[in-house]
């Protein structure tokens, strides 16, 4: 198993914007350079992008959730 | 006079608010979010309450708990400094509602400003010139193109029901109007759930200027102007008052037509309306008023030497306005530069971080607006404000060379600031002459990157 941390510090958002699907869902598979989610850092978004590939992602932080860099967002296979 | 006064913002603007409130004797108290229990607003208002997580939509843009707790702790009257619910027109009527005192205009005066149509046919009834541009919604490619013949191009596409910079298109020509029409069209719909739109001539090289107006509901007056042309992404870094660039009479004009309009809407309070002056042809229009305090509210108190929010506090507490318009005159020249939490060298990427060693400048004419404290831990979850300098002095030149000399005795160790950045505008030849405009900066942040950096 592998972990997806948080590069940065802020406000972790799984879509784009609230109207939109998640990048990814639960159970999804993911290569490198992947989108997984957003991070509002004061008031500026940064992509998230997955440095490892892996199976079955499974977020571990939720939509909203206030994150520290260096948190996990997600685990993979 | 206001008895208890919840102060529902965070960071340098809740600071400012409390200290105003406690030099009137008013007692305070603070809101936070989790995430900022440790904030220096918290540590100086008489008391605190916690009112959720870090998430502003959680806390500091949740009403009902922003009022339930001014009620539990029996205040009388409510700030929303600037930015969160401070222009929320549905809040200043909730909290009327509740029995409060909201400090700031009615809920009917901050729709009618907050929407821009509106806002412009109010001002256009008061005499106030506006851009040329659309009498109001555009509905359709259509009346598009019948606007065109007012504005000619380059012209600006905007939400009407937008902010900020937001949804705002702007066309060369017939063709990118074509096509950018539909576009800014759908987005607004997708956006506000309001298709409406609105077009304005683009003003090549504008100025930002506005005017600082105090009201009671019944009467206004003005605290002359300031100018905030030095501007990155349509956001303000530098301002300074007055603006060099008017003539006495024209000055004149601009401050009375800014009265007229407060006037024209029972307006209430500290508000602030804000014009492109446009230097070639030697006229100003209104853009839109600002219906709160503004962050640079300091330069105007320091040529005027008027507390503005305590006189906003005074207002609230249902006192007439105790300043004649005779009383308002400007004594030398401010300016306020606006210390970010952001790294210069990177494309001003936000940076978030402990504070270790904090050095404050001093001294004659030197006055420092901030939330920082030696460890205090700037989290992620808001704007990147830190500090606000403002100095005073004289003239222009001698503002500037006190400048830098405050921005040198000025130390943030621990995260990266737009420091740099002044310093090296206060040199630069242009800046020193006062010959900018709106797009200015961006401009010359592409050419100086290379100095930013090092």
């Amino acid at each position: 198993m592998a972990q997806l941390l948080s590069p940065l510090p802020g406000t972790f958002y799984r879509s784009a914007s609230p109207d939109q699907p998640p990048f990814k869902a639960d159970g999804d598979g993911v290569a490198v350079g992947d989108v997984i989610g957003l991070i509002e850092v004061m008031k500026s978004f940064h992509e998230v992008k997955a440095e490892i590939a892996g199976k079955n992602i499974r977020f571990v932080a939720d939509n909203e959730d206030p994150v520290m860099a260096g948190a996990p967002l997600a685990d993979l296979d | 006079m206001l008895k208890k006064l919840l102060i529902a913002n965070r960071g340098e603007i809740a600071v400012r608010v409390i200290r105003a409130a406690q030099d009137l004797g008013i007692a305070t108290v603070a809101v936070y979010s989790a995430a900022d229990a440790d904030a220096l607003h918290v540590r100086l208002a008489d008391e605190a309450v916690n009112i959720g997580p870090p998430a502003a939509k959680k806390s500091y843009l949740n009403i009902e708990t922003i009022i339930a707790a001014a009620i539990e702790k029996g205040c009388d009257s409510i700030h929303p400094g600037y930015g969160f619910l401070a222009e929320n027109a549905g809040f200043s009527d909730a909290v009327t509602a509740a029995g409060l005192s909201f400090v700031g205009p009615s809920g009917d005066a901050i729709r009618l400003m907050g929407d821009k149509v509106s806002a412009r046919t109010a001002a256009a009834a008061a005499g106030v010139p506006v851009v040329p541009g659309s009498t109001g919604r555009v509905d359709g490619i259509e009346a598009g193109r019948h606007v065109l013949e007012e504005t000619g191009f380059p012209v600006m596409i905007k939400a009407a029901a937008g902010g900020g910079g937001r949804g705002i298109r702007i066309a060369n020509s017939l063709s990118e109007f074509e096509q950018a029409f539909p576009q800014a069209e759908a987005e607004a719909l997708a956006a506000f759930g309001d298709g409406g739109l609105y077009m304005e001539k683009v003003i090549g090289k504008a100025r930002h200027i506005e005017v600082q107006v105090l009201a009671d509901g019944k009467d206004a007056i003005h605290c002359y102007e300031r100018e905030c042309s030095l501007q990155r992404r349509r956001q303000k870094v530098w301002e300074e008052a007055p603006s060099r660039c008017l003539s006495d009479a024209l000055r004149e004009e601009l401050c009375a037509s800014a009265v007229a309009l407060a006037k024209a809407v029972n307006y209430s309070g500290a508000g602030t309306v804000e014009y492109l002056y446009d230097d070639e042809a030697d006229r100003f229009y209104f853009i839109e008023m600002n219906t709160r305090i503004q962050v640079e509210h300091p330069v105007t108190e320091a040529i005027t030497g008027i507390d503005l929010v305590a006189e906003m506090l005074r207002i609230a507490g249902g006192e007439p306005l105790r300043i004649r318009q005779g009383d308002v005159t400007v004594k030398g020249h401010a300016i306020e530069v606006r210390l970010n939490a952001e790294d210069p060298a990177k494309d001003f990427a936000p940076f978030p971080g402990k504070i270790g060693d904090l050095r404050i400048p001093g001294g004659p004419g030197v006055r420092f607006d901030s939330m920082l404290y030696n460890g205090y831990q700037v989290p992620p979850f808001y704007d990147s404000l830190l500090a606000k300098l403002i100095v005073h002095a004289d003239t222009r030149e001698a503002a500037i060379v006190r400048l830098t000399r405050a921005l040198g005795e000025l130390q943030i160790d621990g995260v990266k600031t737009t420091k740099r950045l002044f310093l090296a505008l206060a040199a630069d030849p242009s800046v020193k002459a006062g010959d900018v405009h709106t797009r200015w900066l961006e401009g010359w942040l592409q050419d100086n990157a290379r100095a930013l950096a090092g």
